[in-house]
């Protein structure tokens, strides 16, 4: 079975992101850039899947700036097979990824596309939901555990009352929520493997994909600011404050 | 312009989270609510929304096929329906994050998530990167698909509105996933997301017996819902849906306390909205401090039984 793992190149999650003088976006200049911490979980939980002879491939996909490579080459030293690198100029939107993510999937045929519930730059949470409505496939998203027996996925998936488990035929999509695995470190004999794993390069048009945006950032701003708290030196002083906010009787 | 509302129920009464959705699409246009279901609970349910204000029509599709709303079963059923609206509202909720996105591809539409106010009909704003930022976003597509951030706004009132209720037609089961079962937590306390007060544990805490031991009988004394960050969910401290932050819960109680919790970023995007946070911590320099309303520096073994006491 082959598994098919998207992965995004954006902000290192330790990083304060920081807003644009000109309110145009989130300053990504000169940052420390890192693979999104979902789709992390989401390839360490395709290697696992290899590791246990479910999995006979674990193929890795980025869309992109070029730098996306070094993104793909994380995921082959974690323990890929190999890679596909789709460079764009446009910043490309959940919607258009899923589109071309559905032409990557008729060419490859995996039986299951793992991907992080969404990328921690813009916090959409939808190309594994876009990709399983184009693809007509079962989607379980947000998963804390993943069986495949046979020809059926069963998630567990974080859900807001608990946890809820669905069965999906094969194939299907599974997007990763944070307790499904901890992803492992590259060993540095890996990562130079790494550098000779097959990779290759595409772009939008070889997929006759349109990437032209829906959406217009109009502005980006900083939050606004909590006015400055104070701190009370006693359990006494607290439990004033407290009942001065009417909160108890 | 017709505003189709994915309503979301438990036992025949509309969430909260719904509530809030209804009045972001009353600022668009016209409030159509579609209650898909099973059984007598989407009666209910149906019934409840007909009377929420400013909703126009109730759609109810019951069928067994949408007793645990599976995104697959419920997209084949919105997307026909979209043929008569102009826009698709549902919760920023597990429910509403699964099924829009799939309605949104479906119709060819690139989705707006998590809005936290209107603009205008087509100009939303939306928290990017945790809440580190805001961005104010237009969509250019002719039909709108969105999920709404409850924190944004006003639950609508449970009174005043007299919608008739229409049954639509269902397409039913689509075989493409099945619902296996589900382990959900009982509890007398508010529910997280709506609680009015919340008292919320970190790592500090040190084990589950002593969450239970220190966070529950302070959350007694003031009725309030239990949260916990990431790291005492990870822990094992506390199960999944109590954790609050970026990927968790989005609450904004009248009072947060945050005990023994230091405000990562990602924890920080889960309550910063809060109208009053109180924060207990050992560490006088913790992150939490600097949005905290009211802190205590000290050890909150000591600090919580006496101010559970006290209180």
């Amino acid at each position: 079975m082959k598994l098919l793992v998207p992965v995004k190149r954006v902000l290192d999650y330790n990083v304060k992101p920081r807003v644009k003088a000109d309110g145009s976006g989130v300053d990504l200049a000169n940052v420390k850039m890192s693979m999104n911490p979902f789709d992390e979980i989401a390839v360490e939980e395709a290697i696992r899947l290899k590791e246990k002879g479910v999995a006979t491939e674990v193929v890795v996909v980025s869309i992109g700036e070029p730098k996306a490579q070094d993104t793909l080459r994380t995921a082959l030293a974690m323990g890929a097979d190999r890679a596909i690198l789709i460079t764009s100029d446009v910043r490309p939107e959940p919607l258009g990824v899923a589109k071309l993510l559905a032409k990557v999937v008729e060419e490859e045929q995996p039986q299951l596309v793992i991907l992080g519930k969404q990328a921690i730059d813009d916090d959409n949470n939808q190309t594994g939901q876009m990709l399983a409505a184009l693809l007509g496939w079962g989607q379980g998203t947000f998963a804390s555990k993943l069986e495949v027996a046979g020809d059926t996925a069963n998630v567990t998936r974080e859900v807001d009352g608990g946890l809820e488990t669905v069965a999906l035929p094969l194939p299907a999509i599974v997007t990763t929520d944070l307790r499904l695995n901890e992803p492992r470190y590259a060993s540095l004999p890996n990562i130079m493997k790494a550098k000779s794993k097959p990779l290759a390069q595409k772009t939008p048009a070889d997929y006759g994909v349109d990437l032209s945006p829906r959406i217009s950032v109009l502005k980006v701003e900083e939050p606004a600011k909590r006015a400055a708290g104070v701190k009370v030196d006693s359990v006494d002083a607290l439990v004033d404050k407290i009942k001065s906010l009417g909160v108890i009787a | 312009m017709s505003v189709l509302v994915l309503v979301e129920q438990l036992d025949g009464r509309v969430k909260d989270a719904t509530l809030a959705t209804l009045t972001a699409a009353a600022k668009l246009g016209d409030v159509v609510a579609l209650v898909a279901g099973s059984g007598d609970a989407a009666v209910q349910a149906a019934d409840a929304v007909s009377k929420v204000a400013g909703v126009s029509k109730v759609l109810l599709a019951n069928d067994p096929a949408y007793a645990n709303l599976l995104a697959e079963n419920v997209a084949a059923l919105v997307v026909p329906l979209m043929a008569d609206h102009d826009a698709f509202l549902a919760n920023a909720t597990s429910i509403g994050k699964n099924v829009a996105p799939r309605v949104a591809a479906l119709l060819d539409v690139m989705q707006v998530s998590d809005i936290v106010a209107v603009e205008s009909a087509d100009t939303f704003v939306r928290p990017i990167y945790a809440g580190n930022a805001v961005a104010t976003v237009q969509s250019s597509d002719a039909k709108k698909v969105i999920t709404v951030r409850a924190t944004g706004f006003e639950k609508a009132a449970t009174e005043g509105g007299s919608a008739s209720v229409e049954p639509v037609t269902a397409p039913g089961d689509q075989g493409k996933s099945r619902f296996v079962g589900a382990e959900t937590q009982e509890s007398a306390r508010p529910e997280l997301t709506s609680a009015a007060v919340i008292v919320s544990g970190g790592r500090a805490l040190g084990s589950e017996e002593q969450f239970h031991a220190l966070i529950e009988p302070l959350a007694d004394k003031l009725g309030a819902a239990i949260g916990a960050s990431r790291a005492a969910v990870d822990a094992g401290f506390a199960p999944n849906d109590y954790q609050v932050g970026q990927t968790g819960k989005i609450v904004a109680p009248d009072v947060y306390v945050a005990v023994g919790i230091s405000g990562a970023i990602q924890h920080l995007a889960g309550m910063k909205d809060s109208k009053t946070i109180i924060a207990i911590n050992k560490d006088e320099d913790a992150p939490i401090f600097q949005v905290a309303d009211v802190g205590l520096v000290g050890d909150l073994f000591q600090i919580l039984p006496e101010l559970t006491e006290k209180l």
